[in-house]
Parts: C-alpha cells; structure tokens; sequence
C-alpha cells in the first residue's frame, strides 16, 4: 500500500462555497439515516446487493507521483479530443486543453475549481433532477462524498467540432471513488463528451458516480461513457438527462469490466419537440452482473425517444435491462420506442429482461420489444463454409451484433475507437 | 374525435345488476377469526384435515403482508373485518332446476343459465355466494368416469383423488390471497376427468355474489387424465352495492401426460367488487393448457394465470382481453414457468382502457438452467380511447442458457380519428365507427376463443359502445 499511496492524504477542497458543504452535511445525514434497497424494491428485482455495500469501501486515497505519471501515460482516452481531464482515485492529476475553448466561453474545469469560480453556475445545476430508477442512498452516499470531476459549460450556440473526455482511474483496493460529470449545453450549442473509467491493478474497489446533462433548447449532446474498471470492482453509476423543447441527445454506454456494474439512466424530455437516444452495448462474461435500469419520461408533447440496449453473455454472467417508458397525460403525440436484446452464448448465462410502459395520454405511439436468443445455426455454417474458423465466426457474429448500437453514434472518429476498445474486448473468446 | 361524446362509453353492466333479499340459514358473520374458520368447518362438517388446513391457512394470512410494494395501493381499501366470510342456505347442491329455491332461480334465469343449458352445454355448476345452489352433469358423462361436484364434496368424497393435488400448484402461502382463500375456501368445481376421456362439451360455472360486504372464496381444482380433453367455462356477476366486495378464487389445473385443458372466464363483476384470484395449472409431459381469460367488469382486478410447463413438450398459452372504464382497473397477465426442455409457450394480451380506466400488463417468463428447445412468445397490445385512459406493461422475462428463444412486444395505440371519420363518411355511427375499431382490435385473438365465447364477447363489445354514444 505505502508505495501507491501519500501518507497525507491533502485537504479536502478548500473554500468550496458554503451551498455545497450544506449540502454536502445533509447528504452524508441522509445516507446515515436511510435504508439500503431490497430486492423487494421493484428498482432492484434480480439484483445483487451483496456486490454494493457502501461500509466495504473507505473514501480514496490519493496515490503517489510515480503512479499518477504512469496512470497518466495509460490515459489515451481519444486521441483527438478537443480537452482532456485525468484523475487517479478522485485527484486530478492531468488537465490539457485546446486553447480555443476558452476564447468561445466554454467552461471546461474540474469540478472543485469550479465550485470556487463558477459557484453560482454549478449550484443552478448540480444534483438537482431526482432520480426515480435509482436509490436515494446511494446518490446521498455519492453527493456526500464527491469531490472530483468535470464541470463541462458550453454557452450559446457554441458547436464544439471534436470531443471532450475525462479519464478517472480507481486504484488500490477497498477504496471508494465518486466519480462526477455535469454538462450543461445552452441554447443551440452542440457537444461531445467522453467519461473513461478505468482500473490500476487487480484491487477491489467502488465507484459511485453520477452524470447529469442539462441539454438546453434546440441544443445537441452526445454523451458517451467507456466502462472498463478491473473484474473486482463494483459500480454504480447514475446518470440524468435533461431535454429542453427541441434539444437532443444521445447516450451511449460501452459497458466492459466491473464483477457488478449497475447503471441507471434516465432521460426527461421536458420540452416539446425534445428527443432522446438511449443506446448501450455491454459485453458479459466470468461471473460479471451487469444491472442497466432506465426510464424514458416523456412530460411534453410531440417528443421522441428511442432505446437500444444489447448484452452478449458468456459463461456464467449475468444481465439485467429494466427499462419503462412512461408518457405523462399532457404529452400527447409523443414516440418512444424500447428495444432490448439478449445474445446468450453459453448454457450457464441469465439474461433478466423488464421492458415497461406507463401511457397516461392518448395519441401515442409507443412499443417495446425484448428477445433472447442464441446466435442463428445457419450464420454460423454459411460463414464456416467459407472457411472462417467456428471461433472467428462467433466472434464477428458477437461484435455485429453490439456493432449495431455503436453504428447510431454519428461522430466517426470517436465511433472507430469504440469498435476497437468492443474488438479488444472481444479477442479472448 | 370528440373527447366528450366518448367519454360516455359505458359497460352494459345491468345484465347483472339486480340483487335479491338475503334470507341465509348460515352466517359466518364479519371478520375472520379461527372462530369464522371453526364455524365453516363446522357448516360444512368438514373431517379434520381439511378443518387444520384452513386454521394454519389463516395464520399464514394473518402473517403475510400486503403486496403493495408493486401491486396498487388501491388493496389497502380493503377492510377485512368488514367483510363476510361464509352465507350460505343449505348445504346439498340441487339437481334439478325445480328445486332450487325462486329467488335463486330468478337471478340465475335472468343471468341466461337455463338457455345456456337448453344448449346441450355438458354441466352447469353455479354458485350463490358461497354454495353451489344448482349442479347438474349430463348422465352420460358420469357414466364416463368424469367426476364435476362442489369443493366440499369433492374432498369429502373422493379425497383419493382431489387430495393428492389440493393446495399443490398452489400452495397456501403462494400469496396473502392464496392463503385467504385456502382458510375460507368454499363451493368452486372439482372436475377430474379418467385417462382418455374427450369431453365434448365445455363444462360451466356461474358464480354470482348477492350479498352486499360479502367475500366469495371459491376453489376450483381440474385433473385431466392421461390424454383427456376437457373445456371449463366460468362467468361472474355481482349487483351494485354501496361498499366494496371481494372475491377471491383459487383456481389449479393438472393436466397429466397428453391432455388438454382449456379454462374459459368471462369476468363481468359489478365496479366496486376487488377480483384478486390465483390461477395455476401444471402441464406434464406434452400436455397443453389454454387460459382464455376475459375481464370486463370489476373495480381491481389482480390475475395473472400461470402454467408450470414441467413435462417434455408442454405447451402452456394465456390469451387475454382486459377492458378497463371508469373507476376500473385490470391489473392482469400471464406467467410461463418452463421447467422441462422443448416447451413452449404463448400470451397474448389485448387491452383496452376507456374513459378514466387503467389497464396493467404483468408478465413473467422464467427458463432456467439447462434446459434446451424451450419457447416463449409474448405480445401485448393495449388500445387507449380516451386522453384520460391509461394503461401499463411490466413483464419480467428470466432466460438462462442459450438454447431458448424468448420474444416480447408490446405496443400502445389509438382509435385514430381519421379511422373513426373514414367510417362516418360511409354511413355509420361514431358508436357503429368505435365498436367496429374495437372489435377489428380484439379480432384476431377472439378468432382463437371457443365459438359461442366469441360470439358472446363480441355481442358484450357492441352492447358497451351501443349504449354509449350518442
């Protein structure tokens, strides 16, 4: 331990505005005083809650110089983003960024420096949307404890060309990090942000994080998040997205590494016109448990929102997709559609499928669909027979099948990176 | 279309909603106590068995919660102390018409029995409150073998043969409403029909509430020999009281190896009676159950008939039709449980929700380990009429192992206007537009139903649109 860790871990942000201690004191009582979920909340039917107990986990330390410069060589990330921010267990440890950001007014800091320059800003923002697919203890546990990660303001109009990304590394073991992204996209701007969460070492950790997306009016984000935390730990991660009249937004998560990941994503489409993708591609095997519950909340009129979630499962991993789409009674006219699938590659696996649908108006068009299946025998042959290897075969029949959720994203170049980052995963099977 | 002329659409409910003066020789009074449950068994002159089965029954009630951490929380308005456990006014079901008393016989004539009879149906069983009062099996079918007598009777005579499965595909502690009805369980049908036998006829129950407060506990257990075929038809009424009533049924099918069952309700409750009811069959090797499941009246609804697929190349299906209007909601849906390899199975669920009604799909699907060639389809389709309707789809679907095939759809629509004006410009009625819309929605699954089910379903259809617009 001595040699990836200060001794002294540093002082917690210094002079954070007195909103956010408040808020920070009342969120470590809720979590105090609150219960942990049960199975017998419909939230977590299937799931694992053995894998999440907050009292496994102490807040992180930070680690040494000599790790932090390696951690920082590891951090790729996109080669060709716009601004990187790296942090190793909750510290930042890496900030580069294109000089013409700032010139366009576009806020890219870390969340502490943030808080001291921009209080006013972050606070209009910051935890505000309830989460209804999650559990209150946990975002208390992740609101009292956070103290790291991006703080993303583009202004007006501002169409950003390239992505932004932010790495954050969990290292040691029995540590907790939180993890925290907050994006918020003025009126017609446009933005593209990259979160990768990554493991130093083999050491069992939790990251408890959350993302919230403020997508303004006619404004466009797409969010992506790359999964890859080593086969200890366990995740939770908790995102909101925001939709004003006419805004859009896709999110996309990459869901490779964790022993249990949970990822709960909820989109609002608040304004007319608003419309919202919801795409995740998750690659199971070992023992994993992959937890993905959603909700498409359609509260106006004439909104849209379309939901792709694939799993391949190996061995004796395990999946869940819980999703509901729910139309209030004021958003008449809206499309929402849900689609789940289940590719099961061995006899051991379990893939738990929950689509829902709440309608509360009428002239709705609304559909669900969820199938789990095995890979077509006849694919299998037709590729045999022109002699790809019965390995091989599965191993592109497998990545065509995820391909088709990273196909939706539109920014090319980033997408590339993702097929490679789904190819790698791939390779041992 | 006009949100205020449809709003008007009502269920013909009236066909039931008459009820008759309360004259019961026994009475187990409001509440329920081990003295209530002592008192059935006592009426009943139950051996002891069955007296100890329904005392641990109640403690198991007793001791279960309310499912309201899903379920609507419209349960907790009911007041089990206010409720009436056992009324009844003699123990023997009749067996000719003549006999049964005329108040009976009126609400029964005016409910359609009689003509139903006429109609060569095989036997009819009805049920007032919580006695069978008619019972009545063509002769040659007794000759056969088939057994159709009341609960009581059934456990009474022939525990050889009902014994073996009472309370095994449901077990009392399954829900708090299983256990309910295991500890004041009374009248229902206990059919077993021998190895072979293909009853030709469906076999008929009527279950009618009368009184007001009073809690219907009916149990109804089918065995279907080896390579026997049987239909079962079920239909329910209750008139119009001030305060809520409950029914609570446990329904169990076995279907031994190669047989075929088929269990047919129409559930036209009056709007304030709670319908919670637990329907399980047990499908052995290559046998085949069909649920067909039809709710229409009731104020809560909660029923979700299962089939345990346990043998090779069982084949177990739900298709339902819910309609849910004002002040009503039918939370309704299937469970498949695969429990053998290469058996499938199939629910179709069309729902409807007019006016302030809430129409809910719950579905389970569960194929575990090891199994292979195991197949499940699953399709929901709701229609929502008005702005203020609503309806919801919650299916859970386990699959392990990757040699099954699972699928699920679901989708949500309306009668569109232009529908609707398209057919008023050729001469029709915006009630003749909606019924047709309706029906054209319910069409394809109602093709599936026994003819004179069918038949009845569309005639109720029309019947609620008739006497709704304009």
């Amino acid at each position: 331990m001595s040699d990836t860790f200060l001794q002294d871990a540093p002082p917690a942000p210094t002079a954070a505005p007195e909103w956010f201690v408040t808020a920070q004191r009342d969120a470590a009582k809720r979590f105090e005083s609150l219960p942990m979920p049960s199975r017998r909340d419909e939230s977590w039917r299937f799931s694992n809650l053995k894998a999440l107990d907050p009292l496994d986990f102490t807040q992180a330390r930070p680690v040494v110089q000599e790790l932090a410069e390696q951690l920082l060589a590891d951090s790729v990330g996109f080669e060709a983003a716009l601004a990187t921010l790296v942090f190793a267990n909750d510290r930042l440890i890496a900030k580069r960024a294109d000089e013409h950001l700032a010139t366009q007014g576009v806020i890219w800091l870390p969340l502490e420096e943030a808080l001291n320059t921009h209080s006013e800003l972050v606070h209009r923002h910051f935890m505000r949307s309830e989460s209804s697919v999650g559990t209150p203890k946990l975002l208390a546990h992740h609101q009292a404890s956070v103290r790291a990660g991006t703080f993303l303001y583009v202004p007006q109009g501002v169409r950003l060309s390239a992505p932004l990304q932010a790495v954050h590394w969990a290292a040691g073991s029995g540590q907790a990090i939180f993890p925290h992204t907050l994006i918020v996209a003025e009126e017609g701007s446009a933005v593209t942000f990259v979160d990768w969460f990554k493991s130093s070492g083999e050491g069992r950790n939790m990251a408890c994080g959350v993302n919230d997306l403020h997508v303004g009016p006619d404004a466009t984000v797409h969010y992506v998040s790359v999964q890859e935390w080593n086969r200890q730990t366990a995740a939770q991660q908790s995102n909101t997205t925001a939709i004003a009249h006419g805004g859009s937004a896709i999110n996309l998560g990459l869901h490779l590494g964790g022993v249990f990941a949970r990822s709960e994503s909820v989109s609002r489409l608040n304004g007319s016109g608003a419309r919202s993708e919801m795409l995740a591609a998750t690659v199971a095997d070992g023992a994993q448990e992959f937890d993905q519950r959603t909700l498409q909340d359609h509260r106006s009129p004439d909104t849209w929102s379309d939901l792709l979630y694939k799993n391949a499962l190996y061995d004796t991993a395990k999946t869940i997709v819980s999703g509901l789409i729910r139309v209030e009674p004021q958003a008449h006219h809206t499309d929402a559609y849900q689609k789940v699938r289940n590719l099961v590659l061995s006899a051991e696996a379990e893939a738990n499928s929950l689509p829902g649908l709440e309608i509360l108006a009428d002239q709705v068009r609304c559909s669900h669909g969820a199938t789990t299946g095995e890979i077509n025998p006849e694919e299998l042959f037709y590729m045999q027979a022109r002699g790809i290897s019965e390995k091989d075969a599965y191993r592109l029949i497998t990545f065509g099948f995820l391909n088709e959720v990273l196909e939706r994203l539109p920014d090319e170049a980033l997408r590339e990176k993702l097929q490679q980052t789904l190819r790698a995963r791939l390779q041992g099977h | 279309m006009s949100t205020e002329v449809i709003s008007q659409i009502d269920v013909d409910r009236t066909r039931g909603d008459f009820s008759y003066p309360e004259q019961h020789t026994f009475d187990a009074g409001t509440g329920l106590t081990h003295g209530t449950v002592d008192y059935i068994a006592d009426v009943k002159q139950e051996p002891d068995w069955i007296r100890e089965f329904r005392h641990k029954a109640l403690d198991v009630f007793l001791s279960k919660p309310m499912p309201t951490h899903w379920a609507s929380k419209d349960l907790e308005n009911i007041v089990f102390d206010n409720i009436r456990y056992y009324l009844a006014n003699s123990q023997r079901p009749t067996r000719s018409w003549d006999e049964v008393p005329d108040d009976v016989k009126r609400t029964f004539e005016r409910l359609g029995i009689p003509e139903q009879e006429r109609k060569f149906l095989a036997g009819v069983e009805a049920q007032f409150d919580s006695e069978a009062v008619y019972s009545n099996m063509k002769k040659a079918l007794g000759d056969e073998g088939v057994i159709f007598v009341g609960s009581t009777e059934g456990l009474k005579e022939h525990p050889e043969i009902f014994k073996k499965w009472f309370g095994k595909v449901i077990p009392t502690g399954d829900n708090k409403f299983s256990a309910l009805n295991s500890a004041v369980f009374s009248g229902g049908s206990f059919i077993y029909v021998p190895p072979g036998v293909k009853v030709k006829h469906p076999l008929q129950a009527y279950f009618r509430i009368n009184a007001e407060n009073f809690g219907q506990f009916e149990r109804t257990l089918i065995i279907a020999d080896e390579g026997s075929e049987v239909m079962y038809m079920e239909g329910c009424t209750a008139p119009k009281f001030e305060t809520a009533t409950l029914h609570s049924a446990v329904v169990e099918l076995v279907a031994m190896k190669g047989a075929k069952i088929q269990y047919v309700t129409v559930q036209n409750w009056s709007a304030n009676v709670f319908n919670l009811v637990t329907k399980r069959a047990i499908a052995h090797e290559e046998a085949e159950v069909k649920w067909i499941d039809c709710n229409i009246g009731s104020r809560l609804t909660m029923k979700y008939p299962g089939v345990v697929l346990k043998g090779r190349k069982a084949r177990g299906e739900v298709l339902s039709i819910a309609l849910a209007n004002n002040g009503q909601h039918q939370d309704t849906g299937a469970k498949m449980i695969h429990a053998a390899d290469e058996t499938t199975s199939n629910v179709i669920s069309k729902s409807i929700s007019i006016g302030h009604g809430r129409s809910t799909y719950r579905g389970q699907v569960h194929i575990p380990r090891h199994l292979k060639g195991c197949k499940n389809n699953t399709e929901c389709d709701a229609l929502l009429i008005n702005s203020t309707s609503r309806t919801d789809t919650y299916p859970a679907i386990t699959v392990r192992g990757s040699r099954n095939s699972v699928q699920h759809e679901a989708s949500v629509s309306q009668v569109s206007a232009e529908q609707i004006f398209y057919m008023q410009q050729r001469g029709l009625s915006e009630a003749q537009a909606m019924s047709l819309s309706v029906n054209g929605f319910v069409n394809d699954l109602v093709r599936e139903f026994p003819m004179e089910y069918s038949v009845e379903l569309k005639r109720l259809i029309d019947l609620e649109m008739e006497g709704s617009v304009g």
